[in-house]
Parts: structure tokens; C-alpha cells; sequence
């Protein structure tokens, strides 16, 4: 008795099993990396379709499980981008449809925040989801998860991949340090970029222009790394801040891509311990988009009986976290 | 939150926000209120000091003008710009979200026509408050209010900014009052009304309802 979850939204073909106790047996995926710019949405799509079949059969036998024994299909239905999604829909109709076995739509947002949850073994956080698609303060109330402050124009990853794309930096690799981070830290000077935060939400995409005219205009690369990154890290950090306060919550989780950066782990625990609250990060195998983490979820919502009918299946794009019941909290 | 080094008596410490300390103190004789916006240690120090420095000029600036617009709000003494902090007026009185349960009818009446209408005012001359809630309105003994935090006050005159204005403050009275948000919110109305007009009122009327549809924002979908 598991669960199989099927992550598809980006870059990432992702499949997860979990046991039907919780416990992750398999996290297999395959990153599409573009020849050159950013995620050209139908080449991710052609990707993910060429390697489903044989990326579900590696998470079959790395959990050793066959697959009559999966009770459940679990995906994500979005947020996301359309290509993507459609190619991770698709298979999983497929599946639940020729096994029999419920489908159960995940959202992607809550994903990461339940693995996060999870491997951290935390109750009730409040937590700051960045990645390349989204940069959220979310918490818990009332039987949703709620959106305390989030970008009003483009993600902070997106941020940070584009300005790397900017300098003639690849992106999408699997590397420790972010291009740009790598840069700033060989920093000499702060420059001083606007700084936009709106009430609780926060923009970034004057932030880049202003960032690249910093460039055109001959400042070093390494100096405007990392006032890009001060500035914008520095904004997230205080909608957190104001978040923590006003919520009074005691654990402050970090998760989604962005999670992995060191200096933005260092700022973030700053700002936990100034308020008295424990600062957790998801680990790098479960920051990145991952087919675990919808296994997960979709184990949570299984379990408490959501599924959905293939007829229904729906993919949406923009689907928000906060229009997510959630049964299982 | 460790404050050791504002170097400030902790008994006189009044309130710990997010961004900002306040503390009792005297300023040639007068009772007085010092807000002091206190460094981040997760921020470059030279980032830390310009928002800092851009807050405090800018709060201290909305004080001044909007005293000036006869909005009730505390005379600001000094701007303290190596410390970063603004010396302004010691009101004394009740947060209205502690007055607010204990006010008689006829009082609650007053004070909630007063604060529509003060709002109302501050509208018309373009400027939003940015954070209209019943912590930032002090009632004093005599049951007049005066208005706290300009902070994220700004001249924006949309009904966008109005409507989110009135939203934050009816959003404040649902969670803090509920059981009497309905009439409170009743009498802000009349007195926003009185200086705006019934069709601007009920024009920031529908778009707080329009605020209020948006996703984030509702509990429950109706």
C-alpha cells in the first residue's frame, strides 16, 4: 500500500513513493536544463514526456515496490506552467485510470511547505516559500494556509536566474551556490537599490532593472551581486519579521529552491532568533522541485479522503496555496 | 527582543514592534514618547541605516503635515538623526483596542463617527494611512482620538488605496471586536460619509467589498 506522486510544474520530472505509514522510499527525478536562457515551457514539456516512463520505473525500484501495490496517484495539478503540467497530468490520469486507483490533485505550493513541515518535524510554523516561481509568507488558519505577504511581479528565484542569465551564467545546473551568490560573496561594497517593499508584499522587478543598469554603467559584477541579493533578501526578511511579530509563532521554516542559500539561511535565522523562534531549511534534496514532496502531500490528502475524478483533473496554472482546504490540519 | 544597547531604561520601554522601540522619556520638561527605529542585524549596515534614515525622515514628515491637515496626531519635538529616532508628544489615554470593549453606546457612537471622519479627511487630501487599525488610535480621557504610526502613510489618491485603507480597519474591528464590529463599522460610515459625501463613501464602500472577494483575503467564499 503506497502512494505514487508525480511532480511536473517546472523544470522537474519528479516521482515520490511513500508508504502508507508516511515514509519516503523514493525520490527520482530529472532536471531539463535549456541549451541557453531561461525554461522554454514546450521543450520542458517534450522532456518530461521522454523521461517519464523510465524515471517512474527507477522510483518503482528504488522503493522496490511493484506497481500493483499503489493504492494512490498523487500530482500537481499547479501552480505552474501549462506544458508542464499537462505532460505530469496526463501520466497520472493514465495511470490511475488503467490501475484503478484514486487520483489525488496536489497543489505544488503546499507540497513544498508540508515536506518542509515533515523533515523538520514541525507543528506549526510560519514559513517563507521562495523559489523560482513564487515568494510567499504563508501560515496556517482556520483550516487554509494563508498568505501573509508575497510577490507582487516576478518570483526572487526568477530574480536571480535572470540577472545570472544577465552576466552569461547558465542557471538550471546542479550546483551548490547560486551563480549570483558566488559572485556577491567576492563583494567589496553595498550599492544602493530600491528597496520595494508594499505593506506586506514585496516587488522585485525594478529591483533587476535597476540592478543591470548598475552593469551597463560599469559597476564590478561582484559588488552589484550582491546589493541584488542585500536588498532583495533584506526586503523578504522584513515582511518575515513583521510576519513573526504579529503572528507570534514559534518555528520559522524556510523552503522551496531559493531555501538553499546560505546567505539567505544566515539572514533568515537572524531575524528567528531576534524573535525567540526556532529557524528551520528543508534540505537540499527536498528544496528543489521533487516527486517526494507530492507523494507526501498526496499521502496527507489521501488519507483524509481527497481525491478527484480523471474527468475533473483540471491542471491550473495560477492555482493559489490559499484556496487549499486543508483536512489533515 | 535584546535592546540592551539602546542604552534605555527597560522600564520605560512602552511597546516592541517589528521595526521600532518605543520609549517614555522627557524632552525640556515635556512628558514625551521616543520611536526609535532599531538596526538589523541581518542587514548590510549601509542598507540597515538608509531605510532606517528614510523612515524616520519620512514619518516625521507625515506627523508634521498631517497635523497641519488638522488630522489629530502627536506634535513631533525632535528628529533624532544619528540615533535614527522621532521625540514626539506623550498622549495620554487608552489604545482604542483596549478602550474600545469598555466605551458606553453613546461614546462608541462618538468615537467611531470621529475616527470615519477623520479618515474621510485624510482621504481627501489624497494621503492613505497604510495601517488603520484600532492598536493605532489612542482614545484619551476627555474620549478624543488621536491618531498613531505614520510610517507607511503615503500620498496615493486611488480608491485603491482608500478602499484598502478602510478594509485594514474593518478587518481590524472583526478580529479584535466582533461583537460589535457591525455597528461600529455602522457609525465609521456616517462619519466618513459626513466628509467625503454619500457617493464617494459608497463608491470606497465597493471597492472594500471588492477588496474583500479577493482570494487572499476571505475566510470563506460567499
Amino acid at each position: 500500500m503506497f502512494v505514487l506522486g508525480i511532480e511536473s510544474t517546472a523544470h522537474t520530472f519528479g516521482v515520490g513513493i511513500v508508504s502508507l505509514d508516511g515514509e519516503i522510499l523514493a525520490n527520482e527525478k530529472s532536471v531539463y536544463v535549456p541549451e541557453k536562457g531561461g525554461i522554454h515551457p514546450r521543450e520542458a514539456a517534450q522532456h518530461h514526456s521522454s523521461v517519464a516512463a523510465s524515471i517512474i520505473k527507477k522510483a518503482l525500484e528504488k522503493a522496490e515496490v511493484d506497481f500493483s501495490e499503489i493504492s494512490a496517484i498523487s500530482v500537481a495539478l499547479g501552480p505552474g506552467l501549462g506544458p508542464c503540467l499537462r505532460t505530469g497530468a496526463t501520466v497520472a490520469r493514465f495511470l490511475s485510470l488503467y490501475y484503478d486507483i484514486p487520483l489525488v490533485p496536489v497543489n505544488h505550493c503546499i507540497a513544498h511547505v508540508e515536506i518542509g513541515r515533515k523533515v523538520n518535524d514541525l507543528e506549526d510554523p510560519l514559513v517563507v516559500y521562495v523559489s523560482g516561481g513564487s515568494t510567499m509568507v504563508l501560515t496556517f488558519v482556520d483550516g487554509k494556509y494563508r498568505v501573509l505577504g508575497e510577490t507582487l511581479d516576478i518570483a526572487l528565484g526568477n530574480m536571480q536566474d535572470t540577472f545570472a542569465l544577465r552576466l552569461g551564467r547558465k542557471v538550471g545546473l546542479k550546483v551548490d551556490v547560486h551563480p549570483v551568490e558566488a559572485l556577491a560573496a567576492k563583494a567589496t561594497r553595498y550599492i544602493s537599490l530600491p528597496y520595494v517593499v508594499k505593506g506586506q508584499d514585496l516587488s522585485f522587478s525594478g529591483l533587476l532593472t535597476a540592478a543591470e543598469k548598475l552593469l551597463e554603467k560599469g559597476y564590478p559584477a561582484e559588488d552589484v551581486c550582491y546589493s541584488l541579493l542585500e536588498t532583495a533578501f533584506s526586503m523578504l526578511c522584513e515582511v518575515t519579521e513583521r510576519a513573526l511579530a504579529h503572528t507570534k509563532k514559534e518555528e520559522l521554516l524556510l523552503t522551496g529552491g531559493v531555501a538553499r542559500s546560505p546567505k539567505l539561511q544566515k539572514m533568515l535565522k537572524l531575524v528567528a532568533e531576534t524573535h525567540g523562534a526556532k529557524f528551520a531549511v528543508v534540505p537540499p534534496e527536498y528544496a528543489t522541485d521533487n516527486g517526494a514532496m507530492i507523494a507526501w502531500t498526496g499521502f496527507l490528502a489521501y488519507k483524509h479522503g481527497v481525491s478527484i475524478r480523471v474527468e475533473e483533473s483540471f491542471i491550473n496554472p495560477k492555482w493559489r496555496p490559499d484556496e487549499v482546504e486543508i483536512p489533515w490540519r | 527582543m535584546k535592546l540592551k544597547f539602546l542604552g534605555v531604561e527597560e522600564s520605560n520601554i512602552i511597546y516592541v514592534g517589528a521595526e521600532a522601540v518605543l520609549v517614555r522619556t522627557k524632552w525640556f520638561g515635556l512628558e514625551a514618547v521616543e520611536k526609535i527605529r532599531v538596526p538589523k542585524p541581518y542587514r548590510d549596515p549601509a542598507l540597515d541605516v538608509q531605510i532606517r534614515q528614510q523612515r524616520t525622515i519620512h514619518e516625521a514628515k507625515m506627523l508634521f503635515q498631517q497635523r497641519k491637515n488638522g488630522i489629530p496626531c502627536p506634535v513631533v519635538y525632535e528628529v533624532n538623526l544619528s540615533k535614527l529616532s522621532i521625540v514626539m508628544e506623550y498622549i495620554e489615554g487608552e489604545l482604542l483596542k483596549k478602550a474600545l470593549p469598555k466605551l458606553a453606546p453613546s461614546s462608541l457612537s462618538r468615537v467611531m463617527e470621529a475616527i470615519g471622519s477623520y479618515c474621510g479627511q485624510l482621504h481627501e487630501k489624497g494621503f492613505v494611512h497604510g495601517d488603520l487599525t484600532t492598536s493605532n488610535v489612542i482614545l484619551t480621557p476627555s474620549k478624543d482620538v488621536v491618531f498613531l504610526d505614520f510610517g507607511l502613510m503615503e500620498y496615493s489618491p486611488s480608491l485603491e488605496g482608500f478602499g484598502v485603507d478602510v478594509h485594514l480597519f474593518l478587518r481590524s474591528l472583526e478580529s479584535m471586536h466582533s461583537s460589535k464590529k457591525d455597528l461600529c463599522f455602522k457609525y465609521f460610515l456616517e462619519g466618513y460619509a459626513k466628509v467625503r459625501g454619500p457617493q464617494k463613501a459608497e463608491e470606497v464602500l465597493r471597492r472594500v467589498e471588492e477588496i474583500r472577494r479577493r482570494g487572499r483575503y476571505v475566510r470563506k467564499r460567499t
